[in-house]
């Protein structure tokens, strides 16, 4: 634990001389915070008790427990009638508080799991009546993860590792065992229903959405939400795992294009969005990672102000700056610009203007540009299996990362020559091969396989097995011809009738009510 | 099922078991040696699961020490003959650069104690690597240099079957939706056949795919293609301007 400082029941902790941290001293404003939660829980008052979680937490935090831990669950159970599920809660919102200003010693990231164990049960098991804020539920899942990340990280870095934390580490080898965390989040998903939920909303035999996950008929909300949550948890886990294919499978029963509960938090929106872009930039489905990239990007723009309050608002930000630059990164090998709103270019030309310009020259200057953005943006990738503690102690909490660095930039050379013909594309409607050939200074054997390369890479296969095109400016050869096709983006008549009807049957239908009245 | 040969109720029944397994209990270990299994009865039925063969390569990261050079090998060559899907590159994001250099070299070291001698110690180590090098001449459409390659490496290629057809069939959809007319001799070096045998397998998709024939300027054989909305533009126009039925169905009460 970082400094311990002193403090009694009226100062704030601002004393520098260390007397130890009392585990089992309660302020008074702890008292009351957890008599009145507790009370609050029972009495299921939900508003209350995201006020209480989302602001008293935190400026209680701020005053006395700014970096030291909150008082130990021991010391408070006596004021919530012991209460064994408040309890799990409680420990699960201070160790949160640990993680996030302290740096937790391994005992604790053992117990950290242990208390996440014992709480899923209870909630897995059926017999929670409590009725929780999504901000809560969404911040266990996501905590779930980030420690489970976090630990990975810890455990990979051998090099300093004392005798008695390998010994434990050997001892606990259960803790934050891939198979767990995975585990847990599977059983959550499936003893929620919760696909199987949402699959009913669509044919209106369920309520899930419309309430955002919340029960009005004297139920309980956590593990259907929990469950939800636990949807994007999994995207998450095996985004950090490499394993892209299989996390956008995890979130499939949710519709990214609609609002839904995932949209009711904007710390899981987020989320959701960043490693939904991040997996289908590196599956090559370029076009649906610009799609909603840019949406994503709009709607911070758009609501970033509402939430300077909020102990989420440097997360908010951090994860925007960096989705800007997997949007550069995306842009500079599938130059969709048509897709990419006016307000969010302009930001994005801003931050990234000179770079794109540079990465799109593929030299060894861009291949080092695409280095720095991809490192300053991909996820913490994990090595999740157990070091063998026999071999030399060695730091390989990089090794994911590298990898999955090296597959990306791989990539992007095989893609060197494209934007060259880009270029040539944009200027001619017809050209021979040979003319081609001589401009781009290479023989016309290289150059078929240059544009065969380029219809290949442009074109991703989605999860029905159809190709799609992800082309921005389209082509195809006849014989020695190159016919290029303008891609006019098509006039959507279709759906400008749609709007337009379903508009002007809104309007008839307030008009009708004023007759009434 | 209607089905001649005798032993193939029971495949398809571990097929279904196994498939079971992966959608249901994916993160359970016990799994491994199924899937495993499973991996050997693709290759001899010629069938592929995309899904399981990452949920094995997923085990296999949790513990290294379980994994299998040659079932990777084979899963690997199997994701091959899946493109133009990206099933390669799904599987080399899963499995992890030291464990790949630490289980080649233990192989290595195991064989040549055998006594088997240096040959085949150095195939082990290649696989991989030699897997990679097909798997990019693949995706940058670099056929000759790809069937040259292949033709080095049969020894590895030849314990799937199937292999030369499935490439084939991905060199033919690169071309059809790059081109409305190929000229022969590109169309042959794609797929790596020629003369008489070419001219029947032309003839072939004639018959089945829809191609026809036509001679250029130079005399050359010209082969067309069916038009698709990815080698012609007007088509993919009237693709786009679809309205999914579903859209449709949020207005048929105001319309009714």
């Amino acid at each position: 634990m970082a400094g311990a400082v002193p403090y009694d029941s009226e100062q704030s902790a601002h004393g520098d001389s260390a007397s130890g941290y009392d585990p089992n001293y309660v302020p008074d404003s702890v008292k009351s915070f957890v008599v009145h939660m507790y009370r609050q829980i029972r009495e299921k008052n939900v508003y209350e008790i995201h006020q209480m979680y989302e602001t008293s937490f935190q400026s209680i935090s701020d005053r006395f427990f700014k970096d030291v831990p909150w008082p130990s669950v021991d010391a408070v159970a006596t004021y919530v009638d012991n209460d064994h599920v408040f309890c799990l809660l409680y420990r699960e919102m201070w160790f949160r508080h640990l993680y996030a200003r302290l740096s937790p010693t391994l005992k604790q990231r053992i117990d950290s799991w242990d208390n996440y164990c014992n709480l899923f049960q209870v909630v897995l098991h059926g017999v929670v009546n409590m009725q929780l804020p999504n901000q809560w539920l969404w911040d266990m899942v996501d905590e779930f993860v980030y420690q489970f990340q976090s630990f990975c990280q810890y455990r990979a870095k051998m090099k300093n590792k004392t005798e008695q934390e390998i010994a434990l580490l050997r001892q606990y080898d259960q803790a934050w065992n891939v198979y767990g965390v995975l585990n847990y989040l599977q059983a959550l998903v499936e003893k929620s229903s919760i696909i199987q939920i949402l699959e009913q909303e669509k044919e209106g035999l369920e309520q899930f959405t419309a309430t955002d996950g919340y029960d009005y008929s004297g139920g309980s909300n956590v593990l259907k939400v929990l469950g939800y949550f636990s949807m994007i948890g999994l995207l998450r886990v095996h985004c950090l795992l490499g394993d892209y294919h299989t996390g956008l499978k995890c979130i499939l029963p949710i519709d990214i294009t609609q609002q839904g509960v995932y949209t009711s938090v904007i710390g899981s929106h987020i989320t959701t969005i960043y490693h939904y872009g991040f997996a289908n930039l590196m599956l090559r489905k370029y076009t649906e990672a610009i799609r909603e990239f840019n949406k994503i990007l709009l709607y911070i723009f758009k609501t970033k102000q509402y939430h300077q309050k909020s102990p989420q608002y440097e997360q908010i930000l951090k994860k925007n700056e960096q989705m800007y630059a997997l949007l550069a990164v995306t842009l500079s090998l599938c130059p969709q610009l048509k897709l990419v709103e006016e307000t969010v270019n302009s930001q994005l030309r801003e931050k990234y203007g000179e770079k794109m310009l540079r990465m799109q020259r593929f030299d060894d200057e861009a291949f080092a540009l695409y280095d720095e953005l991809f490192s300053y943006a991909c996820p913490k990738f994990i090595t999740p299996s157990a070091p063998s503690y026999d071999e030399p102690l060695v730091n390989y909490n990089q090794d994911a990362y590298r990898l999955q660095l090296k597959l990306f930039l791989y990539e992007v050379k095989q893609q060197q020559l494209l934007s060259g013909i880009r270029t040539f594309l944009n200027v001619y409607s017809t050209i021979s091969l040979a003319k081609l050939a001589s401009y781009m200074e290479v023989d016309e054997h290289t150059l078929r396989t240059v544009l065969m390369t380029y219809k290949h890479k442009m074109h991703s296969v989605n999860s029905d097995g159809k190709i799609v095109s992800n082309m921005d400016t389209n082509f195809y050869i006849d014989d020695d011809m190159v016919h290029v096709v303008e891609s006019k983006a098509p006039k959507k008549y279709g759906d400008y009738f749609m709007r337009q009807i379903v508009k002007l049957e809104g309007i008839m239908t307030d008009i009708d009510r004023i007759k009434l009245e | 099922m209607g089905r001649e040969m005798t032993n193939q109720k029971p495949q398809s029944e571990m097929s279904y078991t196994v498939e079971q397994l992966v959608s249901v209990n994916p993160y359970n270990p016990d799994i491994l040696p199924d899937l495993e299994n499973y991996v050997n009865e693709q290759v001899s039925s010629q069938t592929y699961s995309s899904n399981a063969n990452l949920c094995l390569l997923r085990l296999y990261q949790f513990e290294t020490e379980r994994m299998s050079t040659q079932i990777v090998a084979r899963i690997l060559i199997k994701a091959l003959m899946a493109m133009p899907a990206p099933d390669f590159s799904l599987c080399l994001f899963l499995i992890p650069e030291r464990v790949q250099i630490l289980k080649m070299r233990t192989e290595w070291v195991l064989v040549l104690w055998k006594g088997r001698g240096m040959t085949i110690g150095m195939q082990m180590e290649d696989q991989f690597k030699t897997l990679i090098v097909l798997s990019h001449y693949l995706e940058t459409a670099r056929f000759r240099q790809f069937w040259d390659e292949a033709a080095k490496s049969r020894h590895i290629l030849e314990v799937v079957p199937g292999f030369e057809q499935a490439i084939q069939a991905y060199a033919i959809h690169v071309l059809s939706i790059t081109y409305q007319k190929v000229p022969r001799s590109v169309l042959a070096e794609a797929i790596n056949i020629e003369g008489l045998v070419l001219d029947k397998f032309i003839e072939h998709h004639i018959t089945n795919s829809g191609w026809s024939i036509e001679k250029n300027q130079n005399k050359g054989q010209l082969i067309i293609f069916p038009h698709n909305e990815f080698n012609d533009p007007e088509l993919k126009k009237s693709a786009a301007d679809g309205i999914p039925l579903e859209n449709i169905t949020r207005i048929l009460p105001i319309l009714g």
